[in-house]
């Protein structure tokens, strides 16, 4: 088995993720495409770990998991509350802080 | 011959000196060690001082009854200064020397600051001199500040002079002596700005505060040398270890002790600020710049007298510095037409006298404290006298206007006239024997300043005889609504009691409790042998003197005096009422320099300092103001510059690897 093609997968999907994040407004689906991004970093993680044969990739995966878990959770919050104060969820409304 | 010998049976001849040489006190003993009321004499400033406190404390509920405690605490303090004295006279001479170590402010490696203070001969005689004429002065203001609302205010501070000049003259260090020094200072410009609304008073307190900084600074500069020198400011140590430092260094130090008496005595080239200092309360006049805290300058030369004695340069600065300012101060007093600034170019003119008895040596320090003393009484009476009369008219001062008061105002007459012959050197009275111990010491130290001291005699007689004939004889030449009135007895009594001083203070301190031999064990006693022989001597200054007076009465008593200044008078007369031009040389030289010294800095700060720091500011603010254009406020863009960023971080790392 080449571990290659699993490096070409993350990358691919990191790029998806990448362009989602820039190019779509919804942040439901910016929110998703960032989780795309952590997930294909995972995926290096593992490949990896398998191809030096030590387990420090595995163990960073699951830390990454356990942020992304809590970043998940944050995230969804603030959306949430952006949602109830402006009835949407795009994220090129609140320019706030613009300038 | 016969002459002669009639002079000596009618002419006190005797001028105070020691008999023989005296051995210098040595040993030092503690206050416990001598028992009695000395460990109590820390209480002699503390009184004092407590008075200020609770006057300045509690305010104007104490106004009703300030200035009697104000009153008792000098007098309670003078009573027990005459305890303390006879128990010093008591004392063995050699163990009068009493020091008492009331804390230490400070360990600082060898740096040993004690709160200690020294009673011996000398700074009995001052604390006599301060309790004793301040006292009697305290009891004289009730009647001059009675219609002034600020009375309390008044003794409060009064008070707090005399606290500030006793710690002055029982310091056992240095450091101790300026903790006095800047107190007199302060008190003195409190004093003299008392009337503050007045524009003269406001500026002749500040000018006189200013003045004696540049003195003060010399007594710092002294103190820093000393215990660099030292490696301590105890009086006693220091002088122990005087004779091993090197001259130079010994001449500095005299110098800048010096600098620091010249400031405080108004004494040449530092004497501008006297003749302003008028402007303060009459009381203050007598007190402060008269009879006590002016004198300090010659208490710290005569203090530091191991010091003096070995450096020959020092000690003829402050020979021609006395020189100097004794004939200004005559000068000045001759042409002044206010009754005060005559006599504060009087006093310029004695203390010169004092810093010519200093500046001869041992020869002479007896005599300059034996004269400050005199001074202190005659001078503080003369003063008390004047503010009588300016009391009594009006607070007008101007003798012009005064002339024939002695109809109205007898009893001042008579003070007047006791200070009067106290001051102008006729036999039996106090003058005849401290000035005259002066002279006849100058003639034998240095030919030259004993003559002009002999001549400023006759100067000194002939203005004190203007002064009292301009305002006690010849016609009234009183304003229309002037009516002049005798001050009540409690002024005129406190004016009596120090006439009596005036009179007969010489004789005392000659004949029944010699001074010469009180001081000398702490001043030191060189005999000197006069030029001239002594009763020659004694007749030339008699006559010398009633020269004087002749020729002021001839001018002043007998002729009319005009009430405007006349304006065709000599270049001589021009230049007294000018206070011979000091003010003018200190503005052109210093002020105005000064002045255009803080404008060009004032330039300077606005244009370069204030505007390299605005500009600084005015750069970043325009900076921010570009950047924050980047700032979109869209979460996207943030994003993408983050990616790039990766990107480019990725990019370097590859290539860095690569190569």
């Amino acid at each position: 088995m080449d571990p290659s093609a699993y490096i070409i997968l993350s990358a691919i999907l990191f790029t998806i993720g990448a362009i989602g994040v820039l190019l779509r407004r919804n942040a439901i689906v910016v929110f998703m495409s960032v989780e795309m991004m952590l997930n294909a970093a995972n995926l290096a993680f593992v490949t990896f770990a398998r191809m030096h044969g030590n387990l420090e990739g595995q163990v960073i995966a699951f830390f990454v998991m356990i942020v992304a878990a809590a970043e998940v959770v944050v995230g969804l919050a603030i959306i949430m509350t952006i949602f109830r104060t402006r009835r949407s969820v795009s994220i090129d409304d609140p320019s706030l802080m613009r300038n | 011959m016969s002459i002669l010998t009639a002079a000596q049976a009618v002419l006190p001849m005797s001028d105070g000196a020691p008999a023989e040489n005296v051995e210098p006190i040595t040993a030092t003993i503690t206050a416990a060690q001598a028992g009695g009321a000395f460990p109590l004499m820390w209480l002699l400033f503390a009184l004092p001082a407590v008075g200020a406190a609770v006057l300045l404390i509690v305010g104007r509920r104490s106004d009703r009854w300030g200035y009697l405690l104000a009153c008792a605490l000098p007098i309670g303090s003078f009573i027990l200064a005459c305890i303390l004295l006879a128990q010093m006279m008591a004392l063995p001479e050699a163990d009068r020397q009493v020091t008492l170590e009331l804390w230490n402010w400070t360990f600082a490696g060898s740096f040993d600051a004690a709160f200690a203070l020294r009673l011996d001969p000398l700074s009995i005689s001052f604390v006599m001199l301060i309790t004793g004429v301040g006292s009697l002065i305290h009891i004289y203001s009730i009647g001059y500040m009675a219609e002034d609302p600020k009375r309390r205010l008044f003794f409060a501070y009064l008070n707090l002079f005399v606290a500030a000049m006793l710690l002055l003259v029982l310091a056992d260090n240095y450091l101790l002596v300026y903790v006095g020094w800047e107190g007199v200072g302060l008190a003195s410009y409190l004093l003299v700005g008392f009337w503050q609304y007045k524009d003269s008073a406001a500026v002749a307190a500040k000018k006189a505060f200013v003045m004696n900084r540049v003195g003060d600074v010399g007594l710092s500069l002294a103190i820093m040398l000393m215990f660099l020198t030292f490696g301590t400011v105890t009086f006693s140590d220091v002088f122990e270890a005087a004779p091993e430092a090197s001259e130079t260094t010994l001449t500095i130090i005299g110098l800048l002790l010096l600098l620091a008496a010249v400031g405080k005595s108004a004494q040449f080239p530092l004497q501008a600020w006297l003749l302003d200092a008028m402007e303060g309360p009459t009381p203050v006049s007598a007190l402060i710049h008269a009879a006590t805290m002016v004198t300090a300058g010659v208490y710290l030369v005569v203090r530091s007298n191991a010091i003096f004695d070995l450096s020959t340069t020092a000690i003829s600065v402050v020979l021609a510095i006395g020189v100097i300012t004794m004939t200004m101060g005559a000068w000045i007093a001759c042409a002044q037409d206010e009754i005060k600034k005559s006599l504060a170019g009087s006093t310029m003119s004695q203390i010169g006298y004092m810093f010519l008895g200093a500046g001869l040596g041992p020869a002479g320090y007896v005599f300059a404290i034996f004269h400050l003393l005199m001074h202190g009484m005659f001078k503080a009476d003369l003063f008390l006298s004047a503010g009588s009369v300016m009391h009594g008219n009006d607070d007008q001062k101007n003798m012009r206007l005064y002339g024939g008061l002695r109809v109205a105002m007898k009893v001042t007459m008579v003070a007047f006239f006791c200070g009067f012959l106290g001051i102008s050197g006729l036999p039996p009275f106090d003058s005849w024997f401290s000035k005259d111990g002066i002279i006849d010491a100058a003639l034998g130290v240095n030919v030259f300043a004993g003559l002009v001291a002999l001549g400023v005699a006759g100067m000194t007689a002939f203005y004190m005889t203007r002064m009292l004939a301009m305002t006690f004889f010849g016609s009234p030449r009183w304003a229309e609504d002037q009516h002049p009135h005798e001050s009540p007895p409690v002024m005129t009594v406190p004016m009596l009691i120090l006439s009596i001083g005036a009179l007969f203070g010489g004789l005392f301190f000659v004949y029944v409790a010699p001074i010469g031999e009180w001081l000398a064990p702490v001043t030191g006693y060189e005999e000197s042998t006069p030029v001239i022989p002594e009763i020659p001597l004694k007749l030339t200054s008699l006559a010398i003197a009633i020269i004087g007076i002749a020729l002021g009465w001839r001018k002043y008593a007998t002729k009319d005096v005009p009430r405007v200044a006349p304006t065709n008078v000599t270049i001589l007369t021009t230049a007294g009422r000018h206070e011979l031009y000091g003010n003018a040389f200190n503005e052109s030289l210093f002020m105005r320099p000064g002045q255009y010294l803080t404008r060009w800095l004032v330039w300077f700060d606005n244009r370069s300092l204030d505007g390299l720091v605005r500009g600084i500011a005015t750069g970043i603010g325009d900076l921010g103001g570009k950047l924050r254009l980047w700032e979109t406020g869209y979460a996207r863009s943030y994003a993408l510059s983050m990616l790039g960023g990766a990107l480019l971080l990725g990019v370097v790392v590859a290539t860095a690897r690569w190569f």
